[in-house]
């Protein structure tokens, strides 16, 4: 079986008269758990909806599995951004994951016990199944992203796409997400990208970091990729990276302030 | 109200189906009463009670044109709420939730539908409120008919795409990266809900339609979390609420679709009581940090 699950060489990435990022080179191999960061609109979640087969590539060759990228493929395990998750959402959790795994089917279901057992394994893995009765509604940020992550891993796939799991989560519950995630994809070999805004709850369990900014995507190991001389060339402006003794990073923007840009719609990126 | 004894109420229902149109009243209003607990919950789920709302007014306007040319009124308002489903089908999902647009269309339907009443040659006020608030008991052979035809369609399409329709309305972004067809589907709701709505005017008329296809289900979601009993509570309390409005009405000389939607505003309000008086005992700091 082939180790290199995902593979883009010269890939450029837009909409009509516009593109987002360009002439990207990467790969996502088996089992590698990978962190896909960048500033708002950069084009995070239009990479995920390369991926998934949802959106077409402007230029360049991106293959998934060997192949190219098609709507429905159930090798992949996708967490979007947002669920509305609201007080109308009274549903228990096993439903939603159940859903994920039969919710194609058409017609009564005739294998209801087949369901639940592996709707039951899947929060199971994610130490979710004390939640199975609960309604959705009444669940915590990090309660909801668990479950989230038991309807994306129930069919079983040999990648995930995780869109910004922890940023409504404060630190420690993203602390215990990340470990969580960590310890799924080392005990399923299963290759993760994982969308977010900063690197530092995720560092010690990466294996790659594809760094999107400025229309441009770095890809490498942590280390190679967040210093100060590539964020730079990145950006495009005088970046500087700095460690404190814990082994976080602060990626400082040496004439405008701290880099994070203003707050800006991802989805503004895809419209 | 004191309760009858069982005996009494016996007889009083042998009483009751003495007279043909109680007959034909309690048969569409059970049917209808099903079909509305069940798209009702979809409805709820999806949040598309606006749309619900457009298609029965759309409906006034072909109910209306049925009465201008003297057909049944509901053969006129299935076809211009299918029309109007159809046509919302094919701008798109998200076109079932453009409040602007569709408020603008149902306004328009609305006057058409009283330009066709002034129109038509007979007694516009009485046809009027027909229309606009229920005339289950004026109900016609040919309309049960049609009734039952149409609610047997709606009933078996929807437990064909049930779980597709449940898993998209639940989590559209997962189900469209699955591959399923969410346009399709999405628009295949608008028209189970179009010819749903359009049978469910007869008991409710145009503007109490929510009496039936919102309510009820609204009441069940918030008592029950797993949706196939959360589906057949709403199935019993439209079914109850449509009997207990014909029965009380039969001997009180108010309208039936005023004590159907008394019944199930009643019961909405105490669910609503009793759910804020749990939550508040239940409640939580963690339960609010999430989003």
């Amino acid at each position: 079986m082939p180790s290199e699950i995902v593979m883009a060489r010269d890939l450029t990435v837009g909409y009509k008269g516009r593109q987002v990022w360009r002439s990207a080179n990467f790969s996502v191999n088996r089992g590698e758990f990978v962190a896909v960061i960048g500033p708002n609109g950069a084009g995070k979640t239009t990479m995920f909806r390369m991926l998934l087969g949802l959106q077409q590539p402007l230029s360049g060759t991106l293959r998934v599995f060997g192949a190219q990228p098609r709507r429905g493929n159930p090798k992949i395990g996708y967490v979007p951004q947002r669920h509305v998750i609201d007080n109308e959402t009274n549903i228990e959790c096993i439903e939603l994951v159940r859903l994920a795994y039969s919710g194609h089917r058409w017609g009564l279901s005739l294998s209801a016990r087949e369901e639940k057992r592996a709707a039951m394994d899947a929060l199971e893995a994610v130490g979710a199944a004390e939640l199975a009765d609960k309604s959705l509604a009444s669940l915590s940020g990090g309660e909801l992203q668990r479950v989230f992550l038991a309807e994306a891993l129930v069919s079983d796939p040999e990648m995930l796409l995780l869109d910004e799991p922890l940023s409504n989560l404060d630190i420690r519950r993203a602390k215990e997400l990340v470990e969580l995630i960590g310890s799924v994809v080392r005990s399923r070999n299963v290759a993760t990208l994982l969308v977010a805004h900063d690197i530092n709850p995720l560092i010690q369990f990466l294996d790659k970091v594809i760094y999107i900014a400025n229309g441009k995507v770095a890809t490498g190991t942590p280390e190679r990729v967040l210093t100060s001389k590539n964020l730079t060339a990145l950006y495009g402006t005088h970046v500087e990276v700095l460690h404190d003794s814990l082994g976080h990073i602060l990626i400082h923007s040496v004439h405008g302030g701290p880099e994070e840009p203003p707050e800006e719609d991802e989805h503004a990126a895809r419209h | 109200m004191n309760m009858l004894p069982g005996t009494e109420i016996a007889s009083a229902l042998q009483g009751i189906f003495r007279y043909q149109f109680m007959q034909h009243a309690f048969e569409v209003g059970t049917i209808i009463a099903v079909v509305a607990g069940i798209i009702g919950y979809l409805v709820v789920l999806r949040r598309s009670a606006f749309a619900a709302h457009a298609y029965s007014e759309i409906g006034f306007a072909g109910g209306a044109g049925s009465v201008l040319i003297g057909t049944t009124p509901l053969i006129g308002s299935l076809a211009a709420a299918i029309l109007g489903g159809l046509t919302i089908a094919v701008l798109g999902n998200r076109a079932s939730h453009r409040d602007i647009e569709i408020g603008s269309v149902l306004a328009f339907a609305m006057g058409l539908g009283y330009l066709f009443l002034t129109l038509s040659s007979g007694n516009d006020a009485a046809n009027a409120i027909n229309l606009l608030f229920g005339d289950i008991l004026g109900v016609s052979s040919s309309s049960i008919l049609l009734t039952l035809v149409v609610s047997l369609m709606v009933l078996i399409v929807t437990v064909l795409v049930y779980r597709p329709l449940l898993f998209v309305s639940l989590d559209e972004d997962v189900a469209e990266a699955k591959g399923m067809p969410t346009l399709l589907l999405g628009g295949l709701f608008m028209v189970l809900l179009a010819a749903a709505v359009s049978v469910a005017i007869q008991v409710t008329g145009v503007l109490l339609i929510f009496a039936l296809m919102v309510i009820p289900a609204a009441i069940a979601v918030r008592l029950i979390k797993r949706p196939k009993y959360a589906i057949a509570l709403a199935v019993a309390i439209a079914v109850l609420a449509t009997w207990a409005g014909l029965f009380i009405a039969f001997y009180v000389p108010y309208p039936v679709s005023f004590f159907i939607t008394s019944i199930v505003f009643a019961m909405y309000l105490l669910v609503r009581l009793l759910s804020r008086l749990t939550v508040s005992r239940a409640w939580r700091p963690g339960a609010l940090t999430g989003a």
